[in-house]
C-alpha cells in the first residue's frame, strides 16, 4: 500500500500512457462494433503492422537517438504517417478480404468472427514469418535490415530522446509522457469532430442508429463501412507510434494481448461509444498500475479483467453506458 | 407516370410476401394502398425504397428503370419514404434528424434554411423541440419528424408507411391535413394506410392488397363507396 502511495504521480502517469494507447486502439473496435454490431478480431494485427511501419521507416533512415531535435520531430511524423498509413491500409484490406463478401450474403456474425479470427492468425504469422518471405522472393541481401530475427522483439530506436520537462511529487513527467497523452486525447477530439461535423461522420452514425433508415436517406453502407474500417485503423496506426515511442519494442505476436486489453478498454468503455472508448483505456490503464503496484505486477492481466468483470455486474452496457447508437446528441 | 410498378414479386426466403403486383402513380396525385396487416404493404414500400430484392418484376421512376438501384442512389432521384414505425434517429437531435434527410442533396448547404422553414411550418411542434434527442420524444412528435425528414431531400414522389399508426385520433386528423397540403405544395404521394377511411377520402387513386396480391383498384371516391369494401375495411359504418 505504502508502495503505492510513495509511487502514486509516477504510476497515475504511466497509467495514463499506456490506457492512452488502450483508448486510441479501442476506437476501431468500437466504431465497427458501432456500425455493423460485429467484432473485428483482427484489428489487434491493425495495430501490429502500423508498429513495424514505424520500426522500418526509422530502419530505413538509420535513424540513432540523440541527434537534432528537428530531425528527430521530423522521423517521428514521418513514421506517424506510415504507422497510419499501412494500419488504415491493412483495416481496409481485412473490410475487403475478411468480411465484405459475408456482410452481403448476410452471413451470421458468428461466421464473420471465425473469418476475422482467420484474417488474424493469417497477419500476425505473415509478419512473424516475414523473414521467409523475404527469402522465397530471393530479396534478403536488399531487406535484411527488416526481417533480420523475424520472430524475435524487434527494437524501435526513438529518435527523440527522452526529456524531463517538470516534476510532479518525486516523479519527474517526461517529453514522451506528454506527446503520448496529450496526442491521444487530441486525436480523439478529432475523431471526434470528424463523426459530428462531416457528412461521412454523420453517415457513420445514422448507419450505428438504424442502417435501413440512413439507406433511406441516401447514406451509401457500403461506403460508411470503409470509412469506419479506415478510420479506426488510422487510429491504430497512431496509437502503434505512441506505443512505440513508450515501451521501444514489438513483435509479430504482439497484437494479441494488446488488442485484448483495447478490446477491453472498449467494453469498458462503452462498446460502440467512442467517447467511452478513451475513458475505458485510462481506466484500464490507471487500474493495471495501481493494481500491480498493490499486488504484484505479475497480477497486471488479472486485475484488469477482474476489473472488467466487475464493473460489468455494476454496468452491464459500461461505464458510458450507450452505444454510439443510441448516444445522445 | 411518375411510378410504374409491373409484375411485382418479392419474397423472404420462400415465404411471397407480395405476388405479382402492378400500379402506377401519377405525377401530383395521392395513390394509397389499403389492406390488412401482413398484406404486403411495407415490403412493397421497402422495395421502392431498394431496400428489399425485387424476384421479378421491374420498377420504373420517371421513365428510368430503377428495379435493382441501390437504395442510397434513388434518393437523389426524388423517392422519399417516412418507414412503417417511424424510424427516426434516436440518438440525433430533431435538427440532426432533418439535415439527415438532406444528406443526399448536393446543394443542402444553400437550401438548409428554407428547407427547416418548410418543415417548421408544417409542424411547428418540431421547432420547439428542435435540440432534443428524437428518441425521447413522443410518438406523434416522432411521427412528424419522420415525415419531416422525408421531406428534407425535397422528393419528387413521398412513400408514406402508416402515418397514422399509434396515434391519438386528433393527431390523425392533424397528419392528414398535413398530408394534403404537401401534395398542395406539389409532391407526389404514395401512401400505406390501415385507416382506409381517412387514406380513401384523400386519394385519387387506390389499391387494396391481399395476401401480397392487388385484389381491387379504383378511385378513391369509387372504393369508400363500394359495399364489399366498406364491409371488409372500413367497419361498414363509414
Ligand atoms: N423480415 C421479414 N421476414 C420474413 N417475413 C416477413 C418479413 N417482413 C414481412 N414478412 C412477411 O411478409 C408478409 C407481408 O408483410 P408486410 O409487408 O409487413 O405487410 P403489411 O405492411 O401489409 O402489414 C407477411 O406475411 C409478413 O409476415
Ligand atoms: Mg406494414
Amino acid at each position: 500500500m505504502s508502495f503505492l502511495l510513495n509511487n502514486i504521480v509516477e504510476l497515475t502517469v504511466t497509467g495514463l500512457v499506456l490506457g492512452a494507447v488502450y483508448g486510441l486502439v479501442a476506437l476501431g473496435y468500437t466504431l465497427v462494433y458501432g456500425v455493423l454490431q460485429l467484432i473485428n478480431f483482427a484489428h489487434s494485427e491493425v495495430w501490429m503492422y502500423g508498429s513495424f511501419a514505424a520500426v522500418w521507416v526509422t530502419v530505413a533512415l538509420g535513424v540513432a537517438p540523440g541527434g537534432p531535435v528537428l530531425t528527430a520531430i521530423g522521423v517521428l511524423l514521418l513514421a506517424l504517417l506510415a504507422a497510419m498509413t499501412v494500419s488504415g491500409g491493412i483495416a481496409l484490406l481485412l473490410e475487403r478480404v475478411a468480411y465484405r463478401r459475408l456482410l452481403r450474403l448476410e452471413a451470421p456474425k458468428l461466421v464473420a468472427l471465425i473469418s476475422a479470427i482467420g484474417a488474424s492468425f493469417f497477419l500476425a504469422e505473415l509478419m512473424g514469418l516475414r523473414d521467409r518471405v523475404v527469402d522465397f522472393f530471393g530479396l534478403r541481401d536488399a531487406l535484411d535490415p527488416f526481417v533480420r530475427s523475424a520472430r524475435d522483439n524487434t527494437r524501435f530506436l526513438n529518435p527523440l530522446e527522452t526529456q524531463g520537462l517538470f516534476s510532479i511529487g518525486r516523479y519527474t513527467v517526461s517529453n514522451v509522457d506528454v506527446i503520448i497523452i496529450v496526442g491521444a486525447i487530441l486525436m480523439m477530439v478529432g475523431l471526434d469532430q470528424f463523426i459530428r461535423r462531416t457528412r461521412t461522420g454523420r453517415g457513420i452514425r445514422a448507419v450505428a442508429q438504424d442502417s435501413e433508415a440512413a439507406a433511406l436517406m441516401g447514406v451509401n453502407r457500403d461506403r460508411v463501412i470503409r470509412a469506419t474500417f479506415l478510420v479506426g485503423g488510422v487510429m491504430a496506426g497512431a496509437a502503434a507510434l505512441l506505443y512505440l515511442m513508450r515501451f521501444g519494442v514489438t513483435r509479430w505476436d504482439a497484437g494479441f494481448l494488446l488488442g485484448v486489453k483495447a478490446f477491453t478498454a472498449a467494453v469498458l468503455g462503452g462498446i460502440g461509444n467512442v467517447r467511452g472508448a478513451l475513458l475505458g483505456g485510462f481506466v484500464l490503464g490507471l487500474a493495471e498500475n495501481y493494481g500491480s503496484a498493490l499486488v504484484g505486477s505479475q497480477w497486471r492481466d488479472v486485475v484488469a479483467f477482474l476489473l472488467l468483470v466487475v464493473i460489468l455486474l455494476f454496468r452491464p452496457t459500461g461505464l458510458l453506458g450507450e452505444s454510439l447508437g443510441r448516444a445522445r446528441a | 407516370m411518375l411510378l410504374e410498378v409491373e409484375g411485382l414479386c418479392v419474397n423472404y426466403g420462400r415465404i411471397e410476401a407480395i405476388r405479382d403486383i402492378s400500379f402506377s402513380v401519377e405525377e401530383g396525385s395521392v395513390v394509397t394502398l389499403i389492406g390488412a396487416n401482413g398484406a404486403g404493404k411495407t415490403t412493397t414500400m421497402k422495395t421502392l425504397s431498394g431496400l428489399r430484392k425485387v424476384r421479378a418484376g421491374t420498377v420504373a421512376f420517371a421513365g428510368k428503370d430503377i428495379t435493382t438501384m441501390p437504395s442510397h442512389a434513388r434518393v437523389p432521384l426524388g423517392i422519399s419514404q417516412s418507414p412503417e414505425g417511424r424510424r427516426i434517429f434516436p440518438g440525433m437531435s430533431v435538427v440532426e434528424n432533418l439535415d439527415m434527410g438532406a444528406y443526399a442533396r448536393p446543394d443542402r448547404a444553400k437550401t438548409r434554411t428554407a428547407d427547416l422553414e418548410r418543415v417548421f411550418t408544417l409542424f411547428p411542434r418540431l421547432q420547439e423541440r428542435r435540440d432534443q434527442a428524437a428518441g425521447t420524444m413522443s410518438g406523434g412528435e416522432q411521427q412528424m419528424l419522420a415525415i419531416g425528414r422525408a421531406l428534407m431531400s425535397r422528393p419528387k414522389l413521398l412513400l408514406l408507411d402508416e402515418p397514422s399508426m399509434g396515434l391519438a385520433p386528433k393527431l390523425i386528423q392533424q397528419i392528414f391535413a398535413i398530408i394534403t397540403d404537401i401534395r398542395e405544395q406539389g409532391t407526389t404521394i404514395l401512401l400505406v394506410e390501415q385507416n382506409a377511411a381517412q387514406a380513401l377520402r384523400i386519394a385519387d387513386r387506390a389499391y387494396i392488397l391481399e395476401t401480397g396480391e392487388v385484389v381491387r383498384e379504383g378511385s378513391g371516391r369509387e372504393l369508400a363507396a363500394d359495399d364489399s369494401v366498406r364491409a371488409a375495411y372500413l367497419g361498414g359504418d363509414v
